[in-house]
């Protein structure tokens, strides 16, 4: 191991890279160690393909939601004998609700999307030949491909997939007869977790050391682009808060399988008296939510940090505030292990104990404002270069926005307690972590592909299609959403039918379904533009946004080494836009920005403090 | 590129194209594994915290429970549990000194060191199976309430606790044991304890010195610290709570006290065991890459260290384990 560190680091002292092993197909496309193949890997298969399972089975909840009791074809073909005669069986919607939680959450957003960018970034906007422990690497997406492959053969067995909630709370994640779901499909959610979980470490050990070890010369801290930062300090909240998971979820398992008693107590069920005893189900929400806070910002962070680096490119200039961005990413991940609480107000957890949590959630407002706001003063007086990655990045901080004040709200312990577990919540946390880390990923995705994919871009004109209606839509939905909820509207019922009080809500149901499914046909024209890109897509120059960092002087074609001579050495930081000397003259003549590897011309002043 | 360490500043030392740390990314990798084992570990006995907690007014004594010492009669509480933490610590010593003498590139030297490493887990792993072995099978056995509660006997005469094996009285007509004359085919049964209720119920009633004890420790004033003592007269009524006979400990059922303590008492000591005999494991693999000199050839011994790391933690878990089990 140690001899190929030594390898990675001597590079520059002998450029002798010429040496290509010979590749098979299968160590090209399947066991590959290469960064770039493996970032390919997860995007693949984390965002696209579970990505559409986690997407389509919120658009038929919502069907379900919208028109309850109705019969539609479309759920007899797919969902089988959980949809007689078309209509959707009340447990398939607890499934499908369930699936889609931890789907979305853990599959596309965790793995999706920090395994897609930082494998792709790290190492080449840090100046890398590839991550620290290749085998390791791919060791990591090989193990999230297994917790896939388990997390989508959960959806096929009998009883059907589990129905828990994507929190998996016992009793009934815990106790096989509580529910269908609690059976053989709580057991293979429970083996694909432990499976995810082991190969989350796995590859944010491998990123956390490549930032540390691996970065070029001249290459300081200070001086990494905001999308490794971010993703340095995802990687380090995931190796501190996943584990807690493990723990909660050994326990679980111990409970289900063996009989202890830690999270259960004095449970009759079917008339039987069972002989757990002196558990407590609200431990078992302490330690998942010390993990499920935190995953807030395990998810939210890389879309922050992708959007950093697309604004300040696309606005042609420097990012506002990069100090500010890094403490305020630092902030957040220390602040996200100390509020978890918060999901519990109304647990039985002491009301002490609730406003504690109160004041740390609030806190959490402070480095977030910093956030939002730099990024409108990035963008203030910025030469605004509108294409999709751009309009994507401004939508999340548009939806971050929106998102976080009605954060506010619900970390309020007094103000949540009405509001808890309606559509408010739904509302609050698809726009700030679901849409928005959603749109950094799109982000990520138009601005990159020309990396990912050997100088293809994708279509514009598609892609401002995509953005202009996914946009639309996704307030279309969650918008009303909050209104709803404020009216008490209770989340994750089957049907509202047997509450009159809520009749009148059927309208705004239909209308947020309806701009569900269309944004759902929008993203079907992203799958398009991205699968035709790959293949037919234009190519653009090395540099096609005109950029600084260090992954646009690496070669388009992908090679293993990613420099086919030495690596470059850095002079300033990643954030050289439309910099002037003192005549007024850009530094480097006709041209807007400055490459990280241009050294210091004379008397020029280091822009970054 | 050591140079830049050696001579640059502060500023230099993260400026990239260095380790600013000065250890390769095999150790570092080590180091934040460790930092994330910490944390299911932390979150483990974070869950025991809040559950004896919970129950901190009947929570079992371990000085009552940790009593015994192989191939010796007799009341030692402690005793052997603080021999294998020594021998775990005595291990890490060892290792330190294989870590050293690989520095020194000095083989003989870490192989004798690395083997007698092995030794101090493997006789820990085996102490705390025979730890196990003995907390299964349980002291003097008790009853078990219908609210879950454990009551424990005690010999009014002595003080001393009394095992239900010296008082029960046998009722023949009490068991039945099935033969294979009346059918091969069968459900499997719960193993019935030695003794049955009634059995138990009817020796409390003829020994006039035996009493009950029950879970809940004295708070203050006489006593304090010690679980209560029922008279006679609250004994005999107490008798009619009771429910089962429990004999040793399990994950459903234990004689001690608190389930939970028995729970926790097995998830958390067996995932610590699991990490020793994996540590175990993982020492035998490069303790014979040491004996092949797969090292010598290297030029280092860095793989030494990376497992010397693991080791050193998995003992200081077992600090902690330790005092959260035994000590406090």
């Amino acid at each position: 191991m140690s001899a190929t560190a030594h390898a990675q680091v001597d590079d520059h002292a002998h450029d002798d890279h010429g040496h290509h092993h010979k590749e098979t197909f299968v160590t090209k496309y399947i066991f590959s160690q290469d960064h770039k193949m493996i970032a390919k890997q997860y995007l693949i298969t984390g965002v696209l393909v579970m990505g559409f399972i986690g997407i389509a089975m919120s658009l038929f909840f919502r069907m379900q939601i919208a028109w309850p009791g109705e019969s539609f074809p479309i759920f007899e073909a797919i969902l089988g004998k959980w949809a007689p005669d078309g209509v959707m069986d009340a447990d398939m919607y607890l499934a499908l609700v369930t699936m889609h939680g931890t789907i979305m959450v853990f599959f596309v957003l965790t793995a999706g999307l920090s395994g897609t960018f930082s494998n792709l970034l790290i190492p080449l906007q840090i100046g890398a030949r590839d991550m620290a422990s290749g085998f390791l690497n791919m060791l990591s997406f090989w193990m999230f491909f297994v917790s896939c492959v388990v997390m989508v053969i959960s959806l096929f067995v009998e009883a059907g997939p589990a129905a828990a909630g994507w929190t998996i709370y016992p009793p009934l994640s815990a106790l096989p007869m509580a529910q269908p779901g609690s059976g053989m499909g709580m057991t293979l959610w429970l083996v694909s977790m432990a499976i995810f979980i082991a190969s989350s470490l796995l590859g944010s050990l491998n990123y956390i050391v490549t930032v540390i070890n691996l970065r070029t010369k001249g290459m300081s801290m200070t001086r990494l682009p905001l999308t490794i930062w971010a993703f340095f300090i995802t990687a380090i909240i995931g190796v501190i808060s996943f584990p807690v998971l493990l723990s909660a979820a050994l326990l679980l398992i111990m409970d289900r399988s063996f009989g202890t008693s830690f999270f259960l107590s004095d449970i009759f069920i079917q008339g039987e008296v069972l002989h757990y005893q002196g558990g407590s189900p609200v431990l078992y929400e302490h330690l998942f939510w010390f993990l499920g806070h935190p995953e807030v910002y395990i998810v939210l962070l890389p879309a922050l940090g992708i959007t950093s680096e697309v604004m300040s490119t696309n606005a042609r200039k420097p990012i506002f505030g990069y100090r500010a961005m890094v403490a305020s990413i630092m902030a957040i991940a220390f602040l996200s292990t100390i509020v978890w609480g918060h999901h519990m107000f109304i647990s039985g957890m002491n009301p002490f104990l609730g406003s504690v949590f109160t004041f740390t959630t609030l806190l959490i407002a402070i480095p977030s404002a910093v956030k939002a706001f730099n990024y409108i003063t990035t963008l203030w007086k910025g030469n605004l270069q509108l294409n999709p990655a751009m309009l994507f990045s401004i939508g999340l901080v548009s939806t971050f926005i929106t998102g976080g004040l009605t954060g506010i709200i619900l970390g309020d312990s007094t103000l949540d307690i009405n509001v808890h577990d309606t559509y408010f919540v739904v509302a609050h946390f698809h726009l700030v972590m679901g849409i928005s880390a959603l749109y950094g990923l799109f982000a990520g995705v138009y601005h990159w592909f020309p990396k990912l994919f050997e100088g293809r871009m994708m279509n514009k004109n598609l892609g401002y299609v995509h953005f202009w209606v996914t946009a639309v839509c996704a307030y279309g939905v969650f918008f009303p959403m909050h209104f709803v909820g404020m009216a008490g509207l209770p989340r994750r019922y089957y049907e509202n039918t047997a509450f009159p009080m809520f009749d009148e809500f059927t309208d705004i149901q239909v209308l947020m379904t309806t701009f569900a499914l269309i944004a759902g046909a929008a993203q079907l024209l992203f799958v398009y533009n991205f699968v035709r890109s790959m293949f037919y897509g234009k190519k653009g120059p090395k540099n096609p946004w005109n950029s600084n960092t260090l992954e646009w002087t690496a070669e388009v074609k992908h090679i293993h080494g990613n420099w086919d001579g030495p690596i470059p050495h850095v002079h300033r930081w990643a954030y050289d836009y439309s910099k002037v000397d003192e005549n007024g003259e850009y530094i480097i003549p006709g041209q807007d920005f400055v490459p990280q590897t241009v050294p210091l011309q004379e008397d020029e002043e280091e822009l970054q403090h | 590129m050591d140079s830049t360490v050696a001579t640059g500043s502060e500023e230099n030392v993260w400026g990239g194209g260095n380790k600013p740390l000065g250890a390769s990314y095999g150790k570092l990798m080590m180091w934040f594994f460790l930092v994330s084992d910490a944390l299911t570990f932390s979150g483990l006995l974070a869950a025991y915290g809040f559950s004896r907690f919970k129950f901190i007014e009947t929570w079992p004594i371990a000085d009552e429970v940790f009593t015994h010492v192989p191939f010796v009669h007799g009341n030692f509480p402690m005793i052997y549990v603080a021999f294998m933490t020594l021998i775990l610590i005595i291990s890490s010593v060892t290792m330190v000194l294989a870590v050293d003498a690989g520095h020194r590139m000095k083989k003989n030297a870490v192989i004798w060191y690395m083997f007698l490493t092995i030794i101090g887990g493997a006789i820990f792993v085996g102490s705390q199976a025979w730890e196990w072995a003995t907390f299964i099978k349980g002291d003097f056995g008790a009853l078990e309430t219908k609210g879950g509660r454990i009551l424990q006997f005690v010999n009014a005469d002595t003080g001393e606790r009394a095992a239900i094996a010296d008082f029960a009285t046998t009722i023949e007509s009490e068991r039945v044991n099935h033969e294979k004359k009346n059918g091969v085919w069968y459900y499997e049964g719960q193993a019935l304890p030695s003794y049955s209720l009634n059995e138990v119920i009817a020796g409390v009633k003829a020994n006039s010195n035996i009493q009950i004890r029950t879970e809940a420790i004295i708070q203050e004033g006489e006593g304090q610290g010690e679980k209560t003592l029922l008279s006679r007269e609250e004994t005999l009524t107490k008798l009619n709570d009771a429910v089962q006979v429990v004999e040793g400990a399990n994950l459903i059922q234990n004689e001690y006290g608190s389930r939970l303590f028995a729970d926790f008492f097995f998830f958390i000591t067996g995932f610590h065991g699991f990490h020793v005999t994996s540590g175990v494991v993982i020492n035998l693999i490069i303790f014979f890459n040491v004996v092949l000199g797969t090292y010598e050839k290297r030029g280092h011994y860095e793989m030494v260290e990376k497992v010397g790391l693991y080791w050193h933690f998995v003992d200081l878990v077992w600090v902690f384990v330790f005092t959260f089990f035994y000590l406090v």
